[in-house]
Order: C-alpha cells, then structure tokens, then sequence
C-alpha cells in the first residue's frame, strides 16, 4: 500500500498567541535566564583576561620579554624582572612533583589494585578529606610545625655531608625555604594526585589483569608492567593537573617559602614564587609601574596554568578514549 | 611453575611500600587534624567567638570580626557563584548543545584553572580599584570562583536523569522549563545539594583572593562597603607574626575553619550516600 | 463511525478517499505521515483513522516505526534534535502540528515501555499533571487522585500508602501508577507504547484487563509487540513494516483473515 505522494510539510503556526503564551508560561524566559548565565560566563572569563592585559600594559611595555628573564626585582629603582619568583615557583613545584608523584601514585596503586573495596574506599574518603583541607591551614602546620622540625632534622643531615655538601643542600639554612615550600606543597597534591590516578586506575579493564595474573604473573608484576602502563596516562595528566595546582597555589608557600626575591640552587635557600610576590606586595604596590609588573606576574602565572591544565586535559580525554576502545 | 624468591620478595615489598604510601597520606590527615585539634582546641575559648582582635602586644581577644566577616562573604559568593553555576549548569545540560555548549565548558574549565591569586587581582582591577576594600569584593571574589564547580556539579548530576523521567513529564503537557523545575532537579536534588556543600566548602578556605579585596580590619565591619576581617586571613596574618599568642590564636582560628570545612565535606558526602534521588520525604 | 472507513483508509492513498466530513466517531485521523530522523526516514506515508472509544493496536517488528508514529500523535518526538515531520495528523479535526503543545499533550496521554514514575510519592505522581496543567482546585484534588487510581485498578493497592514513594511499588503496580497519572489528566486520547514489555504475566493480565474498561471514556492507541494482546484487546489493528503501515483493519480481519501477503506471513509465522 501506500508509496505515499509526498504532500508539502505542513506549515506550524508559530502565531503571536502561541509565542505570547510561552513567554507567559515561562519557558522561554526560563531559557533566556540560563543562557545569559552561561553567557556570564564567557563574559567574566573575558574581563578577566582583559583586566590582566590592560592593567599589565605598562610593564609589559617597558620591559617586554626581559621582564622574564631578568632578575632584579627593585620597587624603589623601578626595576622589575620576574625571574626569582619563577625560578622559586618552578623549584618548590618540581620538588612538591618529586616528593608527591610517587608517594601519590603508589597509595593510589594500593587503594585500586590491592586494598579490599570496603577498606579503599574508606582510605580514599579520608584522603579526599586531606584534599579538602585549605592551604592556609597546612600554611599553618607548615610554619609553625614543619619548619621547627626541619630546623632540627636538617642540619645534622648537612654536617653528614661534611665540608662539600651537593649544591642542593649548600648554604645556611634558617627554616623558611625552598625545601619547606615544596614539602608543603606536596603534602597538598598528593590527595589529588592519589584520588585521581586511583580513578584511573581502576578504570582498566578487569581482563587485562586477568589475563597476566593468568599467566603466572605476581600481583605486583601484573599492576606494574600491566595495569600502570594502561593506565599511564591518565596518571601523568593527574600529575600535570597537580603541577597546575602547584604553581598557583599561594598561601602555603608564601608562609614557609622565605620570600626572599633570589635565585640560589640550594634547596636550604630562602626563596619566592609568582603567586607569593603577589600575595605580599600587591596591595603595597604604589604608583603605577609596580602594580604593573605584579599584575604582569599573575598573567604569566596564568598563562601557565591554562597551558598545563589544557595539557592535563589532553592527556586524560587521550586515556579516556583509549579506554574506550 | 615456582616462582623464584627474588620475584616473590620483589612482590611482597614493592606491595607493602604502597601500602606505607597510603598509610602515611592518611597519617598526614590525623597528623593535622590531631596537630590542630589539640592545639587549637586549648586555644580556643569563647572569647574567640565575642571579644574582637587586641592590638600587638596585649594578650586576650578573640576574633569574632573575623568569624562575622567569613560568614558575610561566603554568604555574598553562594548568593553569586551558585545561582549563575546552576542556572549556567542547566543551560549547558539541558538546551545547549555543539559548538556553543564546548566553548561554554572549554571556557568553565579555564576559568576553574585561574589562580586564585589571579582572581584576587581581578577583583581588585574591576572593583577595589575604583572603591577601595570591601566584604563585598571579597564575596564577588569568592563567587567567581564558586561558578565553575557550580556549573560542573549541577551538569554532571542533570545529566543522571533519566530521559524517560523526562518524557514523562512532557507526555503530561508540562513545558520543558516546567519539567526541569519540577521534576528533573527534584530527582537530582541530593546530588545538587552536596555539589553545592563540597563547592561552599572549597571557597571557605580560599585566603589569596581575599587579601586585596575583603583585606582585614581590626574592628567591626558593618554593612558590606568596608573592608573585613576573615579567617582565612586572620590565620595567615596571626600565624606568620612573632608572637606566640598569636599563633594559639592562629591556632584556634585554624581549628574552627577546619572544623567547618570538614563538616561541610562529610555532610555532603552522607548526603549522597545515603540513596540517590530514590526516595522521597 | 464504520469498520469500512478504518478498513478502507489505508488501502487508498491521498484526500480522496476521505470523506469531507468525518465520521462522528473519528478521533485521530493521520494523512501521509512521514517521518524523519536527521536523514533517516523512519515512517513513510502512514494515512489511517482512529476512532473514538475503541482500542486500536499497531503490530510489526522490532524497528518497524511503531513507537516512533506513536510518538508522533502527541508529538513527543519533537524533542529529538534533527527529527522532522511532514503530513497531516488531526486531532478532532484539528491539525495537531498548530497546536500548542503542552495543550496537546494534555489531550493525548502517553503511557511508556518502562514505567517511569517521578521520584515522589504516589499522591503527587498522580496529582502532577493536574497541577502544572491549573485542573482541580486544592480540595478536589484527592477525589481525583482517587478517581484515576481507580480508573487504573490501583487504589485498593495503594490506598493506605499515598504518601510513600512511588519507587516502592512493585513493577506493575508502577505502569498502572503511570497510566493513572497518564488519567489524571482527562486524556480523550490514551498512547501506550508496549506497556506491558517489561512486566510479569500477572500483571500484564491487570493492565490488559484495565484497557478494556478505559475506552469507555478514551481512545486508546496501544503498540505491542505480542500479537495474543494484540488480539485480546483490540477492536482495530494496524500491521507495520520497515516504516510503513501494511495493513490496517478490524483486529477480527487481521488475524483471521489479513487480506495482504506481509501481514500474513507475520502472523502465521508468530502462530507457528
Ligand atoms: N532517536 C532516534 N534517532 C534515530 N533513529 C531512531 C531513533 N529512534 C528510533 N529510530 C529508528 O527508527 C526506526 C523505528 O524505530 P521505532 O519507532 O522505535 O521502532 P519500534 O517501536 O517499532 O520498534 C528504527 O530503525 C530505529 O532505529
Ligand atoms: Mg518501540
């Protein structure tokens, strides 16, 4: 039957009452509200970036790349080169990455693969807990507790090197410094970094670990030739997302990390980062210059973090999408 | 096939070192919590709650300005950053679709990634700049940040809602604004709920963003147009000073925002565990 | 309202077949309907009647359009993107695609495959559509309630539980609480879509046994792929195939005595 003759669309009155009628019940402006929300998203995100350029013109403009790449940092001569507070933020998020990655990835390997389900998700709720605790407070711990006992525990580890020591661990040491700052810092991305990487983790597929334990594979053998390389990374975009964290984090660091603007190699230095310089001096910083090259600062710190959190992005949906398959 | 002692050594140690790994990051919680309870508990009396901050030198007050102050901004960053998350959250889980909802998340997802610090700075750019310090800047500060996980959470569990729930609606003459409002955010409520708690308590600890908008004050800070005092900041100030009653105030401070942020964080998680948008009443 | 006119709609195509004025017991008259998903055509020309306090059933396997013309005469496939529809469904005479839609879906009740109950209690399952559609003022509303419980043979079950959770309903009890919120609304058109799929036999039988009694005071256009229900409850029967509506006929018709091959070959070959 019926090889239908095709008979034009019927048009649907779209007629003012039905349109008035929308608007009444809501639906429409239900819809308009929302958008414009989202929409209020896109135009903050842009003010944002904005304000960071406008306001950072002057110092951009006067020193252009140098500002970089140079190290003094001089209120008073108007001189300002972001270098030391680079350097520091690189030096104590680089060692938080040392001290926390495999700390972190190896709780995670026990909470995925090992600990009983009832137990690891236990774990990891007070892990998480740790994860939620505010930077000020571990700022806090940090200086007020961690520095003391480093003021104990490292200097005998100094004398151990005798007259020579590496040129990490050379110079005075008075608590407060770039050893301190990454400790701290680790101590707040190794939450993330386990909660992150477990998730990872147990996201490969059951079979795979069957199929080595199978052939006669330890457990460990089989989550660390088998497992870790599937899910490897997922894990190294946990960790750049960490690292993202690091790099902005403030308060913590700017408690224990010295603030002191120079670029020494020893880990026993007094130190700064781009996050504490601003934290410190912003709201001191008069005539124009200053607050300038400070704002300058936070746009080079935000550049930064866009560039690892897109990184960490990539590297995740990577992961995701191999799983997929 | 025997395995050989050295794979089997390998094993055992290698599995009992990520077990050390896991016990000590859960060490470094009971270690803080501990650290912080017993000192902050000692310091803590009720003056903190009453009595305003002393000057240098003297002993005593308390820092009930503060804990006004903290009250006041989060009170201001839920009433912004939740609102426009969620109704932007719904947009994107509900209307939006391609191109214009990717650059929604793409850009949320920037916006998330923004030091706080750099938040700080643009607050004070667009508002302190031109007004000076004040709770309300500090509580725009907040709100900013508050959005992107808004957004995210009511996106995420919107999404859990079945499409039939949604048919069904529908099927009954409702609108579709009136079948989000009635019965697909009702179904994810304990999730939205939670979401919103684990954000509030995010923020709650926030302290950069604070430093050049909400800034601090000694004294009371009535109606929103004067700068404030908040803990966070109170804690960074007080625990970086020289002066050990400082610090057991530090310490008390500490303790109470902790206290409130881990409230916050189990609470929101019982929520979800106990059943998710399967029962009523 | 003539068994010809159901019988003789589909078999010849086009407004001429039509009488000018339709029959008094005519509810739903569907003219060369097509139907698109994105490219993919998934009803290709489907012109037939439904008429009042009757149940009609439409037949055919899995991914043969059913549900998808279903969907149609209350236009719920609207809300899938890139879908589009050409023809001429009329509703009492009345184009639906120019009427308001919630207003539509008010008039024609839709009853799913998989029970899909609100999270809320029972009463408020029930008084839900009344609700948000302005029916019954604060103190009517138990009666109805109660009144579209009973339409679908669930107040004895439940009445003691109103405010519990409709999620601690059993499977069937769940369809029947879906087809009383479906009723609670006064549909003069009921659309169920394989209702009973996803039941036991048990309370299959309770709901077959309810349609039978709601044409009394609706239309019920029921999909189903079980041809014993098919053949149980209703009074016309349409057979559909790869999108297009085969056969459409009185259900004494189609399953004693189908008058096109494809339709035959279906039902001797689920008959054995
Ligand atoms: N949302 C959709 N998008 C694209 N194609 C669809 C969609 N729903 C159904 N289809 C297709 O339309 C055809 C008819 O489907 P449907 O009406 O659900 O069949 P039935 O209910 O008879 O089993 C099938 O080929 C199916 O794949
Ligand atoms: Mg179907």
């Amino acid at each position: 039957m019926a090889s239908a003759v095709t008979i034009p669309p019927t048009a649907r009155p779209k007629g003012r009452a039905s349109f008035l009628s929308r608007v009444f019940s809501g639906d429409s402006m239900a819809q308009a509200l929302a958008l414009s929300c989202a929409t209020l998203i896109l135009v903050i995100t842009a003010l944002l970036v904005g304000e960071l350029w406008v306001h950072s013109a002057l110092a951009r403009e006067k020193f252009g790349l140098r500002f970089l790449i140079t190290s003094v940092w001089n209120p008073v001569t108007g001189e300002f080169g972001a270098l030391p507070f680079i350097y520091g933020t690189v030096v104590t998020s680089v060692l938080a990455l040392l001290l926390a990655v495999p700390f972190g990835v190896g709780a995670a390997i026990f909470l995925a693969e090992l600990a009983p389900p009832k137990l690891s998700d236990a774990m990891t709720f007070l892990i998480e807990l740790l994860a939620a605790v505010p930077s000020v407070i571990i700022g806090l711990i940090g200086i007020l507790v961690l520095v003391p006992m480093l003021l104990i525990v490292v200097p005998p580890i100094k004398d151990a090197f005798g007259d020579h020591p590496p040129f990490f661990f050379s110079g005075p040491f008075y608590g407060p410094s770039l050893l301190a700052a990454g400790f701290v810092l680790a101590v707040m991305i190794a939450p993330f970094i386990i909660s992150v990487s477990r998730e990872v983790l147990l996201a490969v597929p059951r079979d795979m670990r069957e199929a080595a334990l199978a052939l006669g594979a330890t457990r460990w053998e089989t989550t660390w030739q088998v497992v870790v390389p599937f899910a490897r990374r997922g894990v190294l975009g946990s960790v750049f997302l960490a690292l993202a964290r690091a790099l902005g984090e403030t308060m913590a660091v700017t408690m224990v990390v010295g603030n002191t603007p120079k670029i020494a190699t020893s880990l026993l230095s007094q130190g700064y980062s781009m996050a504490s310089v601003i934290a410190n001096e912003f709201s001191e910083a008069i005539g124009n210059l200053y607050p300038s090259a400070l704002i300058e600062v936070g746009l080079a710190l935000f550049g930064l973090t866009i560039v690892l959190n897109a990184l960490a992005r990539l590297l995740i949906v990577a992961t995701s999408g191999q799983e997929a398959k | 096939m025997k395995l050989s002692f050295r794979r089997k050594a390998v094993n055992a140690v290698m599995l009992a070192l990520t077990g050390v790994c896991t016990v000590l990051a859960v060490g470094m919680l009971f270690f803080i919590l501990g650290y912080l309870f017993v000192e902050g508990g000692f310091s803590l009396n009720w003056n903190f709650f009453t009595k305003l901050p002393v000057p240098v030198g003297e002993v005593g007050g308390g820092m009930a300005n503060a804990v006004i102050g903290s009250a006041k901004v989060l009170l201001l960053a839920t009433c912004l950053g939740v609102p426009v998350g969620f109704l932007a959250g719904i947009y994107l889980a509900e209307y939006a679709g391609g191109a214009f909802a990717n650059t929604i998340r793409f850009v949320t997802d920037l916006l998330n990634g923004v030091p706080s610090i750099v938040i700080g700075i643009f607050v004070y750019t667009v508002l302190v700049a031109k007004e000076g310090f004040s709770t309300y800047s500090g509580g725009v500060a907040l709100g900013i940040m508050m959005i992107p996980i808004a957004l995210r959470s009511t996106e995420e569990f919107l999404k859990t809602v079945p499409v039939p729930l949604r048919e069904g609606a529908m099927a009954l003459g409702a609108t579709k604004s009136r079948t989000i409002a009635t019965v697909v955010v009702p179904a994810a409520i304990r999730g939205l709920i939670s979401g919103m708690m684990l954000n509030l308590a995010r923020v709650s600890g926030e302290t950069a963003p604070l430093l050049f908008t909400a800034f601090g004050n000694q004294f009371w800070s009535p109606g929103w147009k004067q700068p404030t005092a908040t803990l966070p900041v109170m804690i960074f100030n007080y625990a970086i000073a020289p002066y050990p009653d400082w610090h057991r105030q530090a310490y008390a401070a500490g303790f109470v925002l902790l206290t409130f942020v881990l409230m916050i964080n189990i609470a929101a998680r019982s929520i979800v565990a106990s059943g998710f948008a399967h029962k009523t009443r | 309202m003539s068994s010809t006119r159901a019988n003789d709609a589909p078999k010849e195509t086009g407004e001429a077949a039509k009488p000018a004025v339709p029959d008094p017991g005519l509810k739903l008259r569907s003219t060369n309907l097509n139907f698109f998903y994105s490219s993919f055509q998934a009803l290709h020309g489907i012109s037939l009647d439904v008429n009042t306090h009757r149940v009609t059933a439409f037949i055919g396997p899995s991914g043969c359009g059913k549900s998808t013309f279903l969907r149609t005469l209350n236009r719920m496939n609207e809300t899938i993107k890139g879908s589009r529809v050409e023809g001429e469904i009329l509703l009492d005479n009345e184009n639906i695609l120019g009427m308001e839609v919630s207003h539509l879906r008010r008039r024609v009740g839709m009853v799913f495959q998989r029970p899909n109950p609100f999270p809320k209690s029972i009463f408020d399952n029930i008084a839900y559509g009344p609700r948000i559609n302005g029916m019954g003022r604060r103190g009517e509303m138990a009666e109805r309630v109660e009144r579209s419980l009973r339409r679908a043979a669930l107040w004895d079950e439940v009445k003691d539980k109103l405010h519990k959770s409709a999620f601690d309903l059993s499977g069937g009890q769940q369809q029947r609480l879906c087809i009383a919120r479906a009723l609670a609304v006064d549909p003069e058109v009921l659309l169920l879509d394989e209702p009973c799929s996803a039941l036991d036999p048990i309370a299959t039988a309770k709901i077959e046994e309810l349609l039978f009694h709601l044409k009394d005071n609706c239309t019920v256009v029921i999909v189903t792929h079980n041809m014993q229900q098919a053949a149980r409850i209703a009074d016309y029967t349409g057979f559909f195939l790869m999108g297009k509506l085969m056969e459409f006929d009185t259900a004494e018709v189609i399953f004693k005595n189908p008058k096109v091959k494809a339709t035959e070959d279906y039902i001797t070959g689920r008959f054995g």
